[in-house]
């Protein structure tokens, strides 16, 4: 299968690289790059030359803080670029087995993180009732949502390859 | 004033309920017109299903935001990332005509149509600019005395150009409406530094989140403070739980009490510890407790 064109993706979404001059203050303003081989402004680097970075772990080590966007001095919006590598990434089945359990609770209860009976008895302490006024409470919206995800592929994106 | 409708999310109906009870009661008290949000779902949580796939991520979004259009209310969330995700979707949206078309076709599907016609607000944004500090001055009944470490997370001011709220290396509206209620607002190394729960990493490297909000922490024990107060229930989750597992896993104890803004503007009202939920965090301090209790029955 032919690699996809990293670079060409991220122009097709309006992203830039090609005018990053390496200066590094993105990955000198890393938070993450702090404790982690993270390091944005190679990031930038691989998309630039379009070397195969999709199976780099770094991709999922950036904590969309924007301290990196914020502050380029060629206006790079380095997270949207790592959003949009990320997609590209995932569209390969290349995904964190965690984020794909996420997922599956999307698919299930239309919420990331669903209640448990710890909480329903918080609330139940707290005078309100076990369960909020969202998909939990409403089986027809949770069909809705369901039927949206469906639509848009994403059962079929996440599921175990 | 606007009319809002709730969006609760994920983590605080479903982990920190006392986060939900607190925000209802201000919103009560302060007389603001906002009701729930029914059948509302997952923002979805922008690290993740954003970055995963974007049709998925506007179509989810859209559909929060359509029940609240469809309300004839402006949407109004307790959490940086139901903020982040669901006014990146909606202003990509406004803006984009293809994208706002191509989303229509899947919310089709279920009887919906997007139009572009609310607004999504962030609790702390929206309490500065519609009342300001000086009349929620006013209505505090109970001034609280605490030295606070502020946390405004990320996704509140950045990216910048989305949110308008002017600097975002040294923002202070944040710490004008703490300073309201009657607390310092005590500034500190690193107040601006991530907590590190977001884009996916508390639940995809979760050792990795742990580092960095191990490193948020020590700062602000240095800072010596009576408590956390942020405006994320994911921050708050980061925090507070981070907390009990650096304590399991490198024996640190650190024991600050972790507060969403809503429990404080809460208890500034009126309402008691318990009412806000603050005794159903994870880290248990006993002794903040009962200074609360002091200050607010006095
Ligand atoms: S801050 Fe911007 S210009 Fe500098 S290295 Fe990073 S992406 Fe390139
Ligand atoms: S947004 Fe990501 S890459 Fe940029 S500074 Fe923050 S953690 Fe690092």
């Amino acid at each position: 299968m032919d690699e996809p064109d990293v670079l060409n993706r991220l122009k097709d979404a309006g992203l830039d690289v090609l005018t990053c001059m390496q200066c590094g203050v993105c990955s000198g303003s890393c938070p993450s790059g702090r404790y982690t081989s993270l390091n944005t402004r190679r990031i930038v680097r691989k998309a630039q030359v379009n070397t195969d970075m999709l199976h780099d772990k770094e991709l999922w080590m950036c904590a969309t803080c924007y301290n990196c966007q914020e502050r380029c001095p060629r206006g790079i919006r380095i997270v949207d670029a790592i959003f949009t590598i990320r997609t590209i990434a995932v569209h390969e089945g290349i995904m964190l087995s965690e984020h794909r359990k996420v997922s599956h609770l999307l698919l299930k209860h239309g919420h990331a993180v669903p209640i448990n009976d710890e909480t329903r008895q918080k609330r139940e302490k707290l005078g309100m009732e076990p369960l909020p006024e969202t998909v939990h409470k409403y089986p027809q919206a949770l069909k809705d949502v369901q039927k949206l995800l469906r639509s848009c592929g994403f059962d079929k994106l996440v599921a175990e390859k | 004033m606007t009319k809002l409708s709730l969006f609760l999310g994920c983590i605080i109906p479903n982990r920190y309920p006392g986060i939900e009870k607190a925000t209802k009661l201000c919103l009560g008290k302060l007389g603001i017109d906002c009701t729930d949000l029914k059948g509302a779902s997952c923002c979805p949580a922008p690290g993740v299903f954003r970055s995963f796939d974007k049709a998925t991520w506007l179509a989810l979004a859209s559909r929060n935001i359509v029940l609240s259009e469809e309300l004839g209310r402006d949407v109004l969330t307790v959490c940086n990332g139901c903020y982040g995700s669901l006014a990146d979707a909606n202003h990509e949206l406004k803006e984009d005509a293809a994208l706002k078309e191509s989303t229509n076709s899947h919310l089709e599907k279920i009887g919906k149509e997007f139009k572009g016609a609310a607004e999504v607000r962030h609790i702390v944004e929206f309490l500065y600019d519609e009342l300001g500090p000086e009349k929620l001055k006013e209505m505090v009944v109970k001034p609280l005395k605490l030295r606070v470490a502020l946390h405004y997370g990320c996704h509140l001011v950045k990216p910048s150009n989305e949110r308008n709220l002017g600097s975002v290396e040294r923002p202070h509206f944040f710490d004008e409406l703490v300073e309201a209620i009657g607390a310092k607002s005590v500034d500190y190394p690193d107040k601006m530094a991530c907590c590190g729960a977001g884009g996916g990493v508390r639940s995809g490297l979760h050792d990795t989140a742990i580092e960095m909000v191990n490193h948020k922490l020590s700062r602000i024990q240095d800072a010596d403070v009576d408590c956390i107060v942020d405006a994320c229930p994911f921050c708050h989750l980061q925090f507070d739980g981070g907390q009990v597992e650096i304590k399991e896993k490198l024996g640190i104890d650190y024991s600050i009490p972790v507060l969403h803004y809503s429990q404080l503007l809460g208890l500034a009202l009126g309402f008691s510890p318990e009412e806000v939920g603050i005794d159903l965090n994870l880290v248990r301090n006993s002794e903040f407790l009962e200074k609360l209790r002091e200050l607010t029955e006095e």
